[in-house]
């Protein structure tokens, strides 16, 4: 039932809104609003009652395992939410003064130099507020810089066929041609296709490392000599940063510019999809095109880096500073952590992966790549299953669902046929392991003996499966009443 | 100190069946060269009772100010239940809707987010959320060049909030669209025709109409919607959800309405929380769904034919069309919009109006009683809403330091984004503001202007 049918005329919560209608009123006839608001007429209990049973049809991390390939759905602790949403942080006004926001301002310039640390980089903006508006600002910094130089002729970005899809769409987004280049067997970035895609009108090289294979890029200094010696830059995409953590930076790898996925790494929420946050970080070269503001400290007082600190900025890409609160999350998670806790961190994510794949492989599972080591994620395909019993790695996906697990990754990347990219992150316990084990084994039974079963999954959820191809031919995007 | 929940021997088991002799060992494909990953700027580890002595402290000193500042982010009461129920695991911890059938809740909600912004904005349809107000506009703008295919130019009332256009110029400038500002008048704070006519022999792929403007003033929506139209422009509406309750929706300006309708969604339950996280929300005509970026949820059937949701016109998106998707957008802001939705619903209609007409009512009296104050007066005399620009008879920055030693943050300086205006200021009071606030205000600042007599 939509909140709209729990909707009777005249019924309305007194305590939250004027007591008396506001008799002073100076707009012009012709600009009042006439049409009625379709918003729902009902008591804050019945709204309560309705959102807390709708958040009962979700999965979440606080509920189910998450074994989501590329997404690092790691448990999100509830002191960073606690913390982040102290009263006078929420009341904080954006163009406050910064002599009334010090406080704030502190933690913000603590995380800028913690990542700094973190990513090997000799800079960093914390105001794109998601992945991709991360890397959007990224391609637009190597696109300053390029400009900057004069060099106009440097029109295309090389992507890996394994990236992410953003990675080409933010590229167009900027304006560039996109090349992509293969992968070869052993999951790295074909070498001989990369020397054939670079020159002269290479802009730069997107690339996440470990990959999005699940396993780490042997060949990066290699690519870096390679993309650097042809006057590109090179990108990385902070998506798989939890594999590398404290072990790592990729300042020493030969990047140029990188974007932090706070949601994965950081432990911020995803909240069904959003906000996320995603703090780039340069090279010195790189450094006068961040975008602002940036915070920074002279003798112990913070303030705001603008435009006047930074006339060659990208500039300004949200309306204030991006997604403060997201930053205090993630600041008071860098905090908990430390420097000894984020080198646990990658080890546990590693430790469980290389675990979970052992285990799958024991179970009966094809692993896309058995010779390497997973780096936090790895790959199993389905292809063979599907060649014997038509069960496809969608219809696995859904059976887990049924079995009380969030389905991995599936279809991504897409080079893998039937492929399920499985991401476990270290915040969950070998039992929890165990038991997914045991979950994916029943399954393969279940393929073998009744696989209409697996096919016509999920069951025992709030929906059967939905019929994507009506949605889409019969858009039905707003509620009408009859 | 990690959230990890192995013991010792858990990581002897883990390592014997993958058949390696230590942890550091599973690191064994990196170079090692490339290990050089030692941190030496991160602190070491806190409690969680130590890092929440920190943060209160930090917040301490922060305090609470007496705010009239708003510049396109506002203080509303915000019900209790709003963010109880949004911070909830279910919400709070959930990954965005890919599998369906385990994500209904976000889903439903989603599609009741929809339908009560395509009926506030009066559009069409909405899709679930962007990343905010400015990115949203810019966003609309690339929908308008696509849609509108032989122009890549954009028309914009320098009346609009001045970091929109700064974030517009700095994303479309990416793919080659020019962004031409419009002039305003400086009597009424308006875009008025005669603004517009110098522009007549031009095309332009859309116009970008605020209502109200950064200044507080509302447009002539109707004239220039409909100005735009006939030389076959789109028409991109910036508005505040909350004066739509009081205001004509952007689906109904002109004899057309407005073609696509973006804005702040944070009036709607969302903390000022320094700048963010907020949303955008964008709002279009049914002609333009599919050039519309962004998640959009679809209500469907299940096999059983029951209702269900899902997300929908995804071969738009970029993890589906790589390079040829509308944008490279891969979320909403989904907590964000879980907290608007369930604002909405605690509001209602009429709570909604009662709000934005104390808003108003608010403004129009704070601004009465400052005017009585010698040397203040109105800078524009257009209508507002909830805002208005002032002229002091004294610099600005100085007044407001003086008023901030009250702990009364008394608006922004316009002179930073305008520099022909000096000593002007933006204030706002929405329905937060008792009488005796606006009393505060007014006394105080009379008491500081005395030294400008």
């Amino acid at each position: 039932m939509l909140i709209f049918e729990h909707s009777r005329p005249g019924r309305r919560n007194y305590s939250q809104s004027p007591a008396t209608k506001a008799e002073k009123q100076n707009i012009p006839q012709n600009l009042l609003r006439k049409s009625p608001m379709l918003l729902p007429e009902v008591s804050e209990m019945d709204a309560v009652r309705h959102y807390t049973r709708l958040s009962q049809k979700n999965f979440s991390i606080d509920t189910e395992f998450y074994p989501l390939g590329s997404c690092t759905m790691k448990y999100n602790p509830r002191a960073c939410n606690a913390l982040a949403m102290l009263p006078q942080f929420l009341a904080r006004h954006p163009l406050a003064p910064e002599n009334t926001g010090q406080g704030f301002l502190a933690c913000m310039y603590e995380l800028q130099e913690i990542l700094k640390d973190v990513t090997g980089m000799a800079g960093v903006s914390l105001t794109p507020m998601a992945g991709a508006q991360g890397e959007l600002i990224g391609v637009m910094m190597i696109r300053a810089y390029h400009e900057a130089h004069g060099d106009k002729n440097r029109t295309e970005i090389i992507i890996p066929d394994a990236a992410h899809g953003t990675n080409p769409a933010t590229a167009v987004m900027c304006g560039y041609k996109v090349v992509e280049i293969a992968t070869d067997k052993e999951g790295n970035v074909d070498m001989a296709a990369l020397k054939a895609a670079v020159g002269p009108q290479t802009a730069g090289l997107m690339l996440t490392n470990p990959s999005t294979l699940g396993v780490f890029e042997e060949n990066i200094a290699e690519m870096s000599r390679i993309v650097h010696e042809a006057g590109g830059l090179l990108y990385y995409d902070g998506a798989n940063l939890n594999a590398v953590l404290g072990k790592v930076k990729p300042g020493d790898m030969g990047f140029d510019v990188i974007h932090i996925n706070l949601h994965k790494t950081f432990s911020t929420p995803h909240g069904g999809g959003g906000p996320g946050a995603a703090p780039v970080g340069v090279a010195e070269r790189l450094l006068p095109f961040l975008p602002v503001p940036m915070v920074t400290q002279e003798k112990g007082i913070y303030r705001w880096l603008t435009e006047k600190d930074f006339p060659q900025t990208i500039g300004r890409l949200s309306a204030h500073m991006g997604n403060a609160g997201v930053l205090l999350r993630a600041y008071v998670y860098v905090r908990l952590l430390g420097a000894e806790g984020m080198n646990r961190v990658s080890e546990h994510a590693a430790l469980n992966a290389n675990y979970l794949m052992a285990e799958l492989r024991r179970a009966g599972f094809e692993i896309a790549f058995p010779t390497r080591r997973a780096s936090h994620e790895f790959i199993v395909t389905l292809k063979d299953i599907k060649e014997k019993t038509g069960v496809t790695a969608m219809n696995l996906a859904k059976r887990l669902l049924d079995k009380g697990y969030h389905a991995p990754t599936t279809y991504f990347p897409i080079l893998i046929p039937e492929c399920l990219l499985i991401e476990p992150a270290e915040t969950e316990s070998k039992e929890t392991l165990d038991a997914f084990v045991a979950a994916m084994k029943e399954i393969l039974l279940e393929i073998e003996q009744q696989p209409d079963l697996v096919k016509t999954a999920p069951h025992n959820m709030p929906s059967r499966k939905l019929d994507d191809v009506k949605a889409a031919r019969e858009l039905d995007l707003s509620w009408k009443p009859n | 100190m990690p959230f990890i929940p192995h013991t010792e021997e858990d990581v002897v088991e883990m390592l014997a069946s993958i058949g390696a002799s230590s942890i550091e060992e599973l690191f064994d494909e990196i170079p090692p060269s490339l290990k050089t990953g030692t941190l030496t700027r991160v602190p070491p580890g806190m409690s969680e009772m130590e890092i929440s002595r920190l943060m209160l402290e930090r917040a301490q000193a922060d305090g609470f100010y007496l705010n009239f500042i708003g510049a396109g982010a506002y203080e509303h009461h915000i019900p209790a239940a709003v963010w109880q129920i949004t911070t909830r695991g279910e919400f709070y911890s959930s990954y965005t809707p890919y599998q369906a059938e385990a994500s209904q809740g976000t889903l439903q909600l989603l599609y009741e987010y929809q339908t009560m912004m395509a009926s506030l904005t009066g559009m069409d349809v909405s899709n679930a959320s962007l990343y905010d107000g400015a990115t949203a506009l810019a966003e609309a703008a690339l929908m308008a060049v696509r849609q509108h295919k032989t122009s890549r130019r954009i028309l914009v009332s320098r009346t609009v909030h001045p970091v929109y256009r700064k974030v517009l110029r700095a994303i479309v400038n990416n793919q080659n669209i020019e962004v031409v500002e419009t002039p305003f008048c400086p009597e009424s704070g308006q875009v008025l025709p005669e603004h517009l006519e110098q522009f007549g022999q031009e095309e332009f792929a859309a116009l970008v109409v605020p209502q109200p403007n950064f200044f507080g003033v509302l447009e002539q929506v109707d004239a220039i919607t409909d100005w735009a139209h006939a030389k076959h422009s789109l028409v991109i509406a910036v508005v505040n959800p909350m004066s739509l309750a009081m205001l004509t929706p952007p689906g109904e300006w002109g004899a057309e309405g407005a073609d696509i309708a973006v804005g702040e969604g944070q009036p709607l339950g969302i903390p000022l929380s320094s700048g963010g996280p907020y949303f955008g929300f964008m709002a279009c005509k049914n002609e333009l769904v599919r050039q519309m970026p962004g998640r959009i949820i679809g209500r469907t059937v299940d096999l059983d034919n029951k209702p269900g949701f899902v997300l929908t016109l995804q071969a738009r998106e970029q993890h589906i069309r790589r390079s040829k998707a509308t944008s490279n957008i891969c979320t909403n802001q989904g907590l964000m919009v879980t907290a608007a939705t369930i604002y909405m619903s605690l509001l209602g209609p009429e709570g909604l109006r009662r709000v934005a007409a104390q808003s108003h009512a608010n403004t129009l009296q704070l601004v009465e009683q400052l005017e009585k104050l010698p040397g203040v007066k109105r800078a524009y005399h257009g209508p507002c809403f909830h805002e208005a620009a002032l002229t002091l008879p004294g610099p600005v920055s100085e007044i407001l330091q003086a008023l901030k030693e009250q702990h009364i943050l008394g608006g922004l300086n316009l002179h930073e984004h305008y520099p022909e205006l000096n000593n002007t200021l933006l204030v706002c009071a929405t329905e937060t503001k008792t009488v005796n606030d606006l009393n505060k205000y007014s006394e105080t600042l009379g008491q500081i202007l005395k030294k400008y007599q």
